[in-house]
């Protein structure tokens, strides 16, 4: 197969097959979770639900003082490669070009050369993350094959793409190809995995922050 | 045309400079230590090197010319120019239509295309042979 | 012309100088991306190299290559190296015709047999032997009959180095590269639709002075194809500075920004189109406002639109999501009502016990 046969392979069918599989897997796991129901509240609550929900998503979002001075580090580059991964999927142009031609949306992108600096920090990050918890022997007993798999599935588009935007030596094409196929292995692993944990979680702290805002008997 | 014309393009100064300029001069200046002590002549391709509209000025306006101007004419012209730092010779070549196909900055005494090639030596002795044979004598 | 000659006597016969051997040296040393220094080894190889015999076939093609080079504006330095060579067939070039075309063919291949060059351009159908011959002969006998005595072979253009247009989709004639024909040659590749008249003519002085060149994956000199027309590119820099062309004439149409957005497939596509330029090295495609269509690269007529993003889909994807997302709420909530009739099943069959069913238990 030519380079030029594998970018098409990734770029069309297998591209389409990922994306049924993302879109299709998050819907089953979101409605999963919301079908599962609640049962009806019979007796008439003061406080609100709501308030407490969003409330929570936004103060979890902020570490305590005492959690943040025992795990700052983690902390730390927990942060540092989320809003890098944020950036560096959503603010690259030839990225942003893919949202467009998918759901029809734009929006103003980063230049090339931030979103490339945002890489090499961010694989740094997930770097730092991955070797504490090796050597950290409290976290390496409570990780499993899910949790390295998850960390390098997350990590090869940005190292992909790095390439891909560097071409060391490959051809443009062939390391182009690489990075969709890659992106494609997020992409079907993202909602059967922990991965998910990017919609679950806002679901989940509402939930929390809704327990605590409902002022009655249950 | 004043359709086409009626266009507004701007055309924007492309990248201001690469950065390029300063190495390619410490390559010029150690070209010319070597040149010095060994005599060891070098020649670079500016053509193939990545610089700017502004660093081709800037490189200009450094090198300047010289004292000695000459210009070649086979295939086009080319121009050939030793810089105000002797030592270092600007070759531009152009083609018959005068499109720049090569540009070479070389450290030499002098560059080898304004030498005579042995060969040529060799057909001009013969050359001058026949229009000697060809004068009408003097004694006649 | 006598094939006996080297190059540099053949030249000088055609009233080029010494020193305007050397400059051309000096401009085909630049092209091929070596070293100054190695000028004096290019210009005593060429000098002392013998004229090659060339036998050039035209299968399934537009003739735009053998245009390319032979209306190339310039015509000294890419005529210089016509007369180099000794073209002894070229049926669009000769003036013979018919029965003497084909006689000069053969008497080229007899009396350098094992020696020549065969540049081939154009695709060679083999789904029917019928679809294109010349002088009743299959372009598939021909090649395979020329080939079997040739030093090496140049493919000339993207239809005998990869197929081309007529392989695309649906490759109606089952129109196939020559490096599918020929595998025990060594094959030349020098794609473009067509390619650059420079390049051409490059290739062939590699070709005279140093042997064969080194190629890459796909068969083509590395000297001309080596790097990417996106590396190249005099508009690299709005990439990377993240400005873009919306549209073919917006703001950043005008002002010269980067066309990745319009499609441009300069990030994948190998030519020396950047740095080489065409029409005399006036301008290429993108210095004059439209994307790289990749014409170098294998397949590219097939790679999707010419206008969208190299990073984005070619499948409508849009619409496979709706159906995924509809899918995937219908299976959610199937599975969510199973899980639901699950907890009320447990809570059903939870049995209350009291303290005395307890001791009950324990009575007995």
């Amino acid at each position: 197969m030519s380079d030029t046969e594998f970018l098409l392979l990734v770029r069309g069918p297998l591209f389409t097959l990922a994306t049924v599989i993302l879109v299709g897997g998050v819907l089953i796991r979101i409605a999963e979770i919301l079908f599962m129901g609640r049962k009806k509240s019979l007796a008439e609550a003061r406080g609100s639900e709501a308030s407490g929900g969003f409330r929570v998503m936004l103060s979890r979002s902020v570490p305590d003082a005492d959690t943040f001075h025992r795990s700052g580090f983690t902390i730390i580059s927990g942060y540092v490669f989320h809003i890098g991964l944020f950036v560096v999927i959503f603010l690259f142009v030839p990225h942003i070009l893919v949202f467009e031609r998918a759901i029809g949306l734009s929006w103003p992108g980063l230049p090339s050369n931030i979103i490339d600096a945002t890489t090499v920090i961010t694989l740094i990050a997930m770097l730092t993350l991955l070797i504490h918890r090796i050597v950290d022997p409290v976290r390496r007993m409570l990780s499993g094959f899910q949790d390295y798999w998850v960390w390098l599935v997350t990590a090869l588009p940005l190292i992909t793409g790095y390439f891909a935007f560097h071409r060391v030596g490959v051809s443009g094409a062939w390391m182009l190809a690489v990075h969709i196929l890659s992106v494609e292995l997020l992409m079907i692993t993202f909602p059967f995995t922990s991965l998910s944990h990017a919609f679950t979680l806002w679901m989940s702290r509402w939930y929390n922050g809704a327990v605590s805002g409902y002022r009655g008997i249950r | 045309m004043d359709e086409v014309g009626a266009i507004a393009i701007e055309i924007e100064p492309t990248v201001a400079t690469t950065g390029n300029v300063l190495p390619l001069l410490h390559e010029l200046h150690h070209a010319l230590l070597r040149f010095r002590d060994d005599g060891s002549e070098h020649c670079i391709d500016v053509n193939s090197l990545p610089l700017s509209e502004q660093d081709h000025r800037q490189l200009e306006s450094v090198l300047g010319r010289g004292e000695v101007h000459a210009r070649l004419q086979a295939l086009g012209d080319s121009e050939i120019t030793e810089t105000r730092i002797p030592g270092i010779w600007r070759v531009i070549h152009a083609n018959a239509d005068g499109a720049v196909v090569g540009r070479f900055l070389e450290v030499t005494a002098c560059p080898s295309i304004l030498k005579t090639q042995q060969p040529d030596i060799a057909d001009g002795i013969a050359h001058l042979q026949r229009l000697i044979d060809e004068l009408p004598g003097e004694d006649q | 012309m006598k094939p006996g000659l080297t190059v540099g006597e053949t030249l000088r016969a055609h009233g080029v100088t010494r020193r305007g051997f050397l400059k051309y040296c000096a401009a085909i040393t630049s092209l091929m991306a070596l070293p100054p220094s190695s000028l004096k080894a290019v210009a005593a190889a060429l000098e002392a190299a013998r004229r090659p015999s060339v036998i050039w076939l035209s299968f399934q093609e537009c003739t735009g290559c053998t245009e390319s080079l032979t209306r190339s504006a310039d015509a000294t330095i890419e005529e210089l190296i016509f007369n180099a060579i000794s073209l002894d067939y070229h049926h669009t070039l000769q003036a013979a015709s018919g029965a003497a075309a084909e006689a000069a063919r053969e008497q080229a291949m007899h009396e350098n047999y094992g020696n020549y060059l065969l540049i081939v351009d154009g695709s060679i159908p083999i789904a029917d032997a019928g679809y294109s011959t010349i002088a009743g002969i299959s372009n598939r006998d021909m090649l395979l009959e020329t080939a079997a005595g040739a030093a090496a072979i140049v493919s000339v253009g993207t239809c005998a180095a990869f197929g081309g247009i007529p392989a695309a989709r649906p490759n109606p004639t089952g129109a196939v590269p020559v490096s599918e024909l020929i595998t025990d040659k060594p094959i030349i590749n020098v794609p473009g639709c067509p390619p650059i008249p420079v390049v051409i003519t490059g290739v062939l002085v590699q070709y005279l002075t140093f042997g064969l060149p080194d190629l890459d994956a796909q068969g083509r000199p590395l000297a001309f194809y080596g790097q990417s027309i996106h590396d190249r590119c005099y508009r690299r820099p709005f990439y990377d500075k993240g400005l873009f062309a919306d549209s073919f004439d917006d703001e950043g149409a005008k002002k010269g920004w980067c066309l990745y957005k319009l499609g441009c497939r300069g990030p994948t596509t190998y030519n020396a189109c950047a740095t080489a330029k065409w029409n005399n090295g006036t301008s290429f495609p993108i210095e004059s406002g439209h994307p790289c269509l990749g014409c170098s690269e294998p397949d590219f007529w097939d790679t999707g639109s010419f206008y969208h993003a190299l990073s984005t889909p070619t499948e409508a994807i849009g619409e496979a999501a709706v159906y995924a997302a509809g899918g995937g709420l219908l299976i959610g909530a199937a599975v969510g009502a199973v899980h639901q009739r699950h907890k009320r099943k447990a809570i059903e069959s939870h049995r209350k016990v009291s303290l005395d069913d307890i001791d009950e238990g324990a009575a007995k």
